[in-house]
């Protein structure tokens, strides 16, 4: 399958304020909040990544779309260097690579018809006239479950519950035909029982679309359910990568294997293996030497402590930066 | 220990009467981890809340009894209720900045909260220190303030209040739902040590496996109403309510390939909730009798309660 997407050394960094002593001594310090990582998309693949808050998941994402500016690295899209093009390559670009946000709500303004917020970056691309938008969007609704169609069209983000605006996102990142999606957080603010409703509809549109897609969550038992391949990030390196559901079920980073083990399940009521982290996340200014995880890590040696570990592939597309795997 | 029977609560906002709680009754024993869980809106805070007396206004208990150890607690005074909160009857709420002052050092904070009920400074002070290693926080934290500690360190702190004085129900309101999977685990590895001393817990999720997996006993909740309630155990092994069914197939599990459904439909609006049982709408087996009488919560089996016409 060719790679729809491939993300080489990205590096997102942002500068601290510092003091006024430090900014004398031109001392300045930032948070490597994304810290050369790397992977591939394929078409129509649904990638996961996951970890927990501040680990870089969501400024990864938006690095991608060039949201936020990335420090160093490559984002290859169907060939083209995405953080090299200009302002208006970008723009054009854009339209192929959508996001869909965690919160619906902050993303729909609260005075456009939810028609219009659809058909409105139809016209803006030039896609569509002004007619024309309104049919798509009109399907789109259709598409996702909204109707009658013609009744939601004139609907206001306020009249809808939480489950119905995140279908109106996804219905304006899809009207635009894009070839990637970044879905950040997509489903996490839904009640359990219409998540997976939301899940479903992103599984149509990957199907039928050829969609590729970035699939950021905190919630590794939804990406085992949607996610193809899942990269686990911890300050912002990823220290695993790999088949989503062998990951999961084999994890070999001892945050990997923290991380599933903590996750609560119904049909576990007792933890398999006991990883236990001493400590919390450290601060991302000033990450640990060696692997970052040293600090909190029960089997660190002394090579850990000094030594940055590679993202190997010990198993065939199973890839884990630890010395002592 | 915790009786409550036909709790009712309504809020009285502008645009009308929602109808959050209405005729709930459960008990909590010695020892017991008993959770709440429920979607958004369907009461299970609002619970939480008028346990210990804190339902936010314009919300107001309209009916009911919440009897803790042999005595009422809506006939209480608000004096006599105080005296209560901390010493019998406890909480701790999501975010934990809704009971820490941000201004003060956590240690005085901690010593307040005992010499408030009459112990003496020195000993609360000596008190603090070992509540704070309890919940592994290092006793050099009595200095610091509490946005100097991670959101995981504060809710261990809150918790450290919460238990000072040694409540026989701690009740945890969504306590780990601002907080990361690994913090979580650990916040509730805790709150299972304090009931392995002899608390009792009322725990308040929306995380249904959150709550399957560490409950001794569990209440689903929908639209303000226990619909089901039993054993965790026998909960997972042998739901009844289609609501709860349905609940448990839509949620995904991160040790197995189960295929999850979505629950059609919406939960109703509060202000002008169906007739008869309040998930007639959503329910694919319902009829007649679903839509025009409101099902009890009936005892089925040995400790097993439902409330739902279709369950003989």
């Amino acid at each position: 399958m060719p790679e729809m997407l491939e993300v080489r050394n990205l590096k997102t960094y942002f500068p601290v304020r510092v003091g006024i002593l430090d900014s004398l001594r031109g001392k300045k310090y930032f948070v490597k909040a994304v810290d050369g990582i790397s992977f591939s998309i394929d078409r129509g693949e649904i990638f996961g990544l996951i970890g927990e808050s501040g680990c870089g998941k969501t400024t990864a994402g938006r690095s991608v779309l060039r949201l936020v500016e990335p420090t160093g690295g490559e984002v290859i899209f169907d060939g083209v260097d995405v953080l090299k093009l200009g302002k208006e390559e970008l723009r054009r670009i854009r339209r192929r690579m959508q996001i869909i946000f965690q919160d619906p709500y902050a993303s729909l303004s609260p005075r456009m018809k939810i028609g219009e917020a659809i058909a409105h970056p139809l016209i803006i691309h030039g896609i569509a006239d002004r007619r024309e938008a309104r049919e798509i969007a009109l399907r789109m609704l259709k598409r996702v479950g909204l109707t009658p169609e013609e009744e939601y069209y004139d609907r206001y983000p306020n009249q809808l519950s939480g489950g119905q605006r995140q279908r109106v996102a996804i219905a304006r990142a899809m009207a635009l035909k894009p070839d990637f999606v970044v879905a950040d957080e997509a489903v996490s603010m839904i009640d359990v029982s219409m998540r997976a409703s939301i899940l479903e509809l992103l599984e149509e549109f990957r199907r039928d679309y050829r969609l590729s897609m970035l699939f950021i969550t905190h919630d590794i038992a939804v990406a085992r359910l949607i996610a193809d391949r899942t990269a686990v990030m911890y300050l912002g390196k990823i220290v695993e990568l790999g088949k989503t559901r062998r990951l999961i079920d084999n994890p070999i980073h001892p945050y990997t294997k923290a991380l599933v083990n903590a996750a609560p399940s119904i049909t576990r009521r007792e933890r398999r293996e006991k990883v236990k982290l001493r400590g919390e996340v450290p601060n991302a200014v000033n990450p640990p030497k060696g692997c970052r995880l040293s600090n909190r890590c029960p089997f660190a040696t002394d090579i850990c402590r000094t030594k940055e570990p590679e993202l190997r592939e010990v198993e065939s597309g199973h890839f884990v930066a630890c010395h002592l795997a | 220990m915790l009786e409550v029977e036909n709790l009712t609560v309504h809020y009285f906002t502008s645009v009308g009467i929602v109808r959050a709680v209405e005729d709930v009754s459960f008990s909590v024993g010695r020892r017991e981890w008993f959770t709440f869980v429920g979607e958004s809106g369907s009461g299970k805070s609002t619970v939480a809340q008028a346990l210990i007396g804190l339902v936010p206004p314009p919300g107001k208990v309209v009916g009911g009894k919440i009897v803790l150890n042999g005595r009422n607690l809506l006939e209480m005074s608000e004096k006599e209720l105080r005296s209560i909160r901390g010493k019998e009857i406890s909480m701790v709420f999501q975010d934990p900045m809704t009971s820490l002052d941000p201004l003060r050092k956590i240690g005085d904070q901690m010593v307040e909260a005992m010499t408030e009920h009459g112990i003496d400074e020195e000993e609360a002070r000596e008190k603090a220190v070992r509540l704070l290693e309890s919940v592994n926080i290092p006793a050099d934290r009595m200095d610091y303030y509490p946005h100097q500690l991670s959101g995981g360190q504060r809710q261990r702190i809150s918790i450290a209040i919460a238990t000072a004085l040694e409540p026989c129900l701690l009740i945890a309101d969504e306590p780990t739902t601002a907080l990361d999977v690994i913090v979580q685990e650990a916040i509730m590895e805790l709150l299972n040590e304090l009931k392995e001393k002899g608390t009792s817990i009322t725990f308040v999720t929306h995380d249904v496996s959150l709550a399957f997996e560490r409950s001794d006993r569990i209440a689903v909740m929908y639209a303000g109403r226990i619909v089901e309630m039993g054993d965790a155990d026998e909960l997972v092994r042998n739901a009844m309510h289609p609501y709860l069914k349905a609940l448990l197939e839509s949620v995904p599990d991160v040790c197995s390939d189960k295929e999850v459904k979505a629950i059609p439909g919406n939960p109703p609006d509060l202000r002008n909730p169906p007739k008869g049982c309040r998930f007639h709408p959503r329910c694919p087996f319902a009829t007649d009798i679903c839509r025009t009488q409101e099902p009890e919560l009936r005892e089925v089996e040995n400790n097993h309660f439902v409330a739902c016409h279709g369950v003989v």
